[in-house]
């Protein structure tokens, strides 16, 4: 602990972050009309969907699993696809092997635009395109894993250990075989840590994904909100909840024995 | 000679990772079977000719036709203002509630024999972290009707749980020297709470807050979906009647905006650390 960090320190500056954040506040509040004490006043709709909430439709889960499992398989075939493609790429996205600026700045570009864009609407953007269902799903997964995985791949491939590279040069070896033994060697268990992570993030992405007809749980789970039934809505997340505890215990494991 | 990695030349060649391999093998090769292709049959590529030449001509007019500055705010301009305004109250509404949670379920401030106290405290903030915040923006529309406010909210009790557990993790590894400091000293409880333990915390909660926002303005553009404001649902109109100009240009201010506002919070962070 500093000196620095106690509250009294700077005091001024401190009270002047404060009235800004105040302003900002007030200020975004007055933008999209808020007002807390409608929340208060209508805050028997919560008392109803909690009511229904939590008297749970157990009998509905048998029809849930043809729909989980797409999701999961939607997740699995995705994220294999975003890695196969992000990591050839990812080689092309440092001066390390490709040894021109530009190139590098071109597929860098590329990557953080798809992570910019939230999710939800590379999804229905990809829905419009290709038709309403899982392989709409499967596709928007392999795409954000793309750019997801992709800067993590290029992040661990600029701290390699630049001695076997010099060494493979040296004796004439070209950039493919550089890349094969000198790089990839000491990246690849990094790359299976990183696909197991994609794969946990793709799991709780793609359980609603199905909200812009994207296929999988997310479907089932739009629709019954829709219909007021959250009964069975209760019973939904409690699974989607499963689900996403599960592959993390399961990509746990796997990242032990395998990375 | 420092020490340089020694490089793996021969893969490990042991059988558990090659039974691991197949067994990944497989699951990929079973999602494929799996995944119904039907959509793919009246998939053309006339179909994607038209959808790229509507995207590379952006319908710039949409961004502003004057009603950001009437404060009807129905043009893009105005959209990303409103998206960002319920990403931030948002934000707000979680960082603050989030702060009585971290001080129920921060393990270190209970003694032995109340441990129970911080489960609830973390029980309820695994509860609401569970929940998607789609579902949430759909329960907020129904209690304030549709509209930007509902967002925040959703957003809000989201980040709740995500920044409670975050803050809790924190609280719970501060050191106790400062502490005991006061303590010995004879400072009240509430004394210690804002000499010796917020000090230590206000720098890293920060930094958490600021990384949320980048997070709160990326669900922000969504919620539109459910109607829930911001510039999702216009996304969501211009994408079902086709108008790829339009989409496209939702999409660029959208990549703008949120780099932008990344790049910010991360110059933030590197400031306030």
């Amino acid at each position: 602990m500093r000196l620095k960090d106690t509250v009294h320190y700077n005091l001024k500056n401190q009270l002047l972050i404060l009235l800004i954040i105040l302003v900002l506040f007030s200020g975004s509040a007055v933008l999209i009309d808020a007002s807390f004490s409608e929340v208060i006043e209508n805050a028997d709709q919560v008392g109803v969907f909690l009511g229904n909430f939590l008297k749970p439709d157990f009998s509905y889960i048998p029809e849930l699993f043809q729909p989980l499992i797409q999701t999961i398989a939607m997740s699995i075939a995705g994220t294999f696809i975003g890695v196969i493609v992000a990591v050839p790429v990812a080689f092309l996205a440092t001066t390390v092997v490709t040894r021109n600026r530009y190139i590098t700045a071109v597929f860098r570009f590329i990557m953080s635009v798809i992570r910019t864009i939230p999710s939800l609407l590379l999804a229905a953007l990809i829905v419009a395109i290709f038709g309403i269902g899982e392989f709409s799903g499967l596709l928007s997964v392999a795409v954000f894993t793309f750019g997801m995985v992709g800067q993590l791949v290029y992040g661990s491939i600029e701290t390699v250990d630049k001695l076997p590279i010099e060494t493979q040069e040296s004796v004439g070896a070209n950039l493919m075989q550089i890349a094969l033994v000198s790089i990839w060697l000491q990246i690849n268990q990094n790359v299976i840590s990183y696909a197991l992570y994609a794969f946990e993030v793709n799991v709780r992405a793609s359980t609603v994904l199905g909200y812009v007809g994207a296929g999988g749980i997310g479907q089932i789970l739009s629709t019954q909100l829709n219909f007021f039934r959250y009964d069975r809505v209760a019973v939904i997340i409690l699974i989607i909840l499963l689900v996403v505890m599960v592959t993390d215990l399961i990509s746990g494991v796997l990242r032990k024995e395998l990375a | 000679m420092n020490k340089t990695k020694e490089l793996p030349l021969e893969h490990k060649k042991n059988s558990k990772l090659r039974i691991y391999g197949i067994i990944i093998s497989i699951l990929v090769l079973v999602s494929f079977t799996l995944i119904d292709f039907s959509s793919l049959a009246n998939f053309n590529l006339d179909n994607i000719k038209t959808v790229f030449q509507g995207l590379i001509r952006p319908d710039f007019a949409y961004l502003y036709d004057g009603s950001f500055i009437d404060g009807s705010m129905e043009d893009l301009l105005g959209l990303m203002v409103i998206t960002v305004a319920i990403a931030f109250l948002g934000t707000m509404i979680g960082t603050i509630l989030a702060i009585p949670f971290t001080f129920l379920s921060a393990r270190n401030l209970y003694p032995k024999n109340l441990q129970w106290i911080p489960s609830i405290g973390k029980f309820i903030l695994n509860v609401l972290r569970a929940f998607p915040e789609l579902v949430y923006a759909i329960i907020f529309v129904k209690v304030v009707g549709p509209g930007p406010f509902a967002g925040a909210l959703a957003i809000g009790v989201h980040h709740i749980g995500m920044l409670g557990k975050l803050f809790t993790e924190e609280m719970e590894s501060i050191e106790d020297g400062p502490l005991e400091a006061h303590d010995s000293v004879g400072a009240k409880f509430w004394q210690i709470i804002f000499y010796g333990v917020l000090p230590q915390l206000t720098a890293i909660w920060t930094s958490f807050s600021l990384n949320h926002f980048e997070i709160a303005v990326r669900s922000a553009a969504t919620l539109g979906l459910v109607g829930a404001g911001g510039v999702g649902a216009p996304m969501i109109f211009a994408i079902q009647q086709r108008n790829w100009p339009r989409v496209s240009v939702i999409l660029i201010s959208i990549i703008i905006m949120v780099s932008a506002i990344d790049s910010f919070a991360a110059w933030l962070r590197k400031k306030v650390q």
